[in-house]
């Protein structure tokens, strides 16, 4: 293994250019440590858009509202992983939670993660659907049905008392929910922003910058899934409900890109000593992921095309189809752009010498614990764990309540779970 | 460019001393929690204890020619992989041409590594300057090890533990000075430790002990007899990246603006 080591370093000598610290070869956080912060954000995003249904009463966005929760818990569950497979002892990781060093930001992710795990996102989807889990569990038989009551946590409660006890539940969570999906982000923001040493990350605004790209790719993401899966299952779109959840994704974009613009200006405007490696860099290693495709393709064109939605706004309502393709393009424009962010501050940031008098070259492995595979992997095991979760806990009901009337079309009584 | 280290080092103190009070102050008075009691006298400069040792390192810029054996020496002492990419200290080669630019790089522990510059009139100056770990009073890698695993002695020298780290190499991003690496065999971090197990023993680091022009220099700061301190006394002296508040132990002599 330590050879196969060597043999990467060496092939990366030729493609240094000026001078780094002779331990600045190797490039220690790879593809992982892109992935990890990429899924969190999902998981914050995800869930503010939830809460925007619970807190501020959006009723068009209701349709979303148990699909974001699924997303973010599924995406939360695979978010240590990364983390976890690029320690160079993971069997120790869970000294963070024994002897956690107190001033250190990394030493607080364990209970950031638990706190956000156990006492929001289980917390709010156990008091959500806890009514459905018993209703169900009364219809079926075999497996299913002690599955559901199992996740009732055998409560079969159905009294109004009980009912009023868990909207009062939900409405707290989703409150004291709200600084903590901002904490989980902005604290993942954080371990970067904190590192004096890298001028790339050492910024206040990047915890922030952080908040507000988290944002945008979760609310992209859950109107790419339910884009896609409400037709699987046989419902219809509700663009009610896909139109409010766009503006509310243009609005975001649209703080995201000024945040990152305001951070850009700021760098040029002060224009201290490692100005000149950073441009560099921007210019030639990072062009490609951070210009062409963050800010061009995932940021700027996405904008253009919602804004062509909005100010053609007659002729798109009346071409629902068109509108569609228009918010299916620009999601998952916005998407790719997201993960470049990602790349772009995690492996930008270890591209540059702290000497700032060279550049080193990030070679992704193929195979192996660092490799694109795994990264791929990981990548896709949240999409595993919502598919079994919304076969477990289906927000079709949810998912097609608005759509009553407006399209004409009727679900009528609770579906049974997989329907 | 280059600050000293100890520019008005009575009023400074006094000042930090303010600092800190007043930060501990609103830290404790704003009910956060024991846990961040401890922030502050972590957070903000170690000074160097009045009693016991305090171990720094001198290095005058003037005298190293580049032979290397230094990095030999360390390799040989600490098992650092033979590797180039990993390496505990290392000796930068510097030549400034006449125009003021600045061609820089790592003296391999090959000897054709060294073109002679003398014949060449573009060049203005050349000199070398080695590296290592900076052991830092206020060292950005213990702050931020998530286990503890990086860790200050009460001699002032950093050490990391290798039956604890976790390899996060959280520590590593934390360097400002390029320090530290990931050791392939045992997957933890590792960086210079100044040869505690040699220091400890009355002895002086590998590096110190071959290096034969005494360009580097190793000493209790706390002893005015040291020969650190004597180097201390003697020359200018400046520390490599004072403006990022890590207050480092390694003392540079005849330290040129170019050096970063
Ligand atoms: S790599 Fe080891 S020493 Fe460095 S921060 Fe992580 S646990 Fe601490
Ligand atoms: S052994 Fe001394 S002279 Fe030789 S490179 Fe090292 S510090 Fe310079």
């Amino acid at each position: 293994m330590t050879n196969e080591l060597y043999k990467s370093l060496y092939e990366l000598l030729p493609q240094i250019t000026g001078f780094i610290y002779p331990n600045e070869i190797e490039i220690h956080w790879g593809i992982l440590v892109v992935v990890y912060p990429y899924l969190t954000g999902i998981v914050a995003g995800a869930f503010i858009l939830a809460s925007l249904v619970k807190v501020f009463n959006v009723k068009e966005v209701q349709p979303l509202y148990r699909l974001s929760l699924l997303t973010a818990l599924s995406y939360l569950l695979v978010a240590p992983l990364p983390l976890l497979s690029h320690l160079g002892h993971p069997e120790r990781s869970f000294e963070i939670f024994l002897t956690p060093q107190t001033s250190s930001a990394m030493a607080m992710f364990g209970f950031v993660y638990a706190w956000y795990l156990m006492a929001v996102l289980l917390l709010e989807i156990w008091f959500v659907y806890r009514t459905d889990l018993i209703h169900w569990a009364e219809g079926e038989t075999g497996a299913m049905k002690w599955i559901h009551k199992g996740l009732a946590l055998f409560s079969t409660d159905k009294s109004e008392g009980a009912l009023a006890f868990d909207s009062k539940a939900l409405k707290t969570i989703t409150i004291v929910g709200i600084p903590s999906a901002f904490l989980l982000h902005g604290y993942v923001g954080f371990i970067f922003g904190s590192v004096k040493a890298n001028p790339w990350w050492s910024s206040v605004l990047i915890p922030i910058v952080f908040l507000f790209s988290a944002i945008v790719s979760g609310v992209a993401l859950v109107i790419f899934f339910y884009m896609v899966i409400t037709p699987l299952t046989g419902g219809k779109i509700n663009m009610k409900c896909v139109d409010k959840a766009v503006d509310f994704l243009f609005y975001a974009v649209i703080v995201d890109f000024s945040l990152e613009f305001v951070d850009f200006i700021h760098r040029i405007y002060q224009s201290e000593e490692e100005i000149k490696i950073l441009s560099e860099m921007v210019m030639s290693k990072l062009f490609m992921s951070l210009v062409v495709i963050q800010v061009m393709l995932g940021m700027l064109l996405p904008l253009g095309i919602i804004s062509i939605t909005k100010i053609f706004k007659k002729r798109f309502s009346l071409n629902e189809d068109l509108r569609k393709m228009f918010y299916f393009i620009s999601v998952l424009l916005i998407q790719f752009g997201i993960f470049s962010t990602r790349w772009n501050v995690v492996i930008g940031g270890q591209m540059f010498s702290k000497s700032f008098r060279g550049l080193t070259t990030y070679k992704m492995e193929f195979g192996g614990l660092e490799g694109l595979l795994y990264a791929f992997v990981l990548l896709l095991l949240p999409l595993v764990i919502l598919a079994v979760l919304l076969k477990i806990l289906p927000p079709w009901k949810e998912m097609r309540e608005e759509g009553k009337g407006l399209n004409g079309e009727t679900t009528g009584g609770l579906p049974a779970p997989g329907a | 460019m280059s600050l000293s280290a100890f520019a008005g080092g009575g009023r400074v103190n006094s000042r930090r001393k303010f600092l800190r009070d007043v930060l501990a102050f609103l830290v404790s008075g704003s009910a956060i929690g024991g846990v961040f009691q401890i922030l502050p006298a972590k957070v903000l400069a170690k000074e160097a204890p009045r009693k016991g040792k305090w171990y720094g390192f001198g290095v005058s810029v003037d005298k190293c020619i580049g032979c290397t054996r230094c990095v030999e020496a360390c390799k040989t002492e600490t098992d650092v992989p033979r590797e180039p990419f990993f390496t505990r200290t290392w000796v930068e080669r510097y030549i400034i041409k006449r125009n003021g630019d600045a061609i820089v790089n790592t003296v391999e522990t090959k000897p054709e590594g060294v073109p002679d510059s003398a014949a060449d009139r573009s060049i203005l100056r050349s000199f070398f300057v080695p590296k290592l770990c900076n052991q830092c009073a206020d060292p950005p890698c213990v702050q931020v090890c998530p286990v503890g695993a990086t860790f200050q002695t009460d001699d002032g020298v950093v050490l990391v533990n290798s039956k604890t780290c976790i390899g996060c190499r959280y520590c590593i991003q934390a360097c400002p000075y390029g320090a530290r690496y990931l050791h392939p065999r045992t997957h933890t971090a590792d960086k210079c430790t100044f040869c505690y197990h040699r220091v400890s023993q009355n002895l002086l680091p590998a590096c110190v002990e071959v290096c034969p022009t005494q360009a580097r220099i190793f000493g209790d700061l706390n002893s005015v007899a040291s020969p650190l301190a004597r180097f201390r006394r003697m020359n200018k002296i400046h520390v490599l990246k004072p403006g990022l508040n890590t207050e480092p132990k390694v003392y540079y002599a005849s330290l040129d603006g170019e050096v970063r």
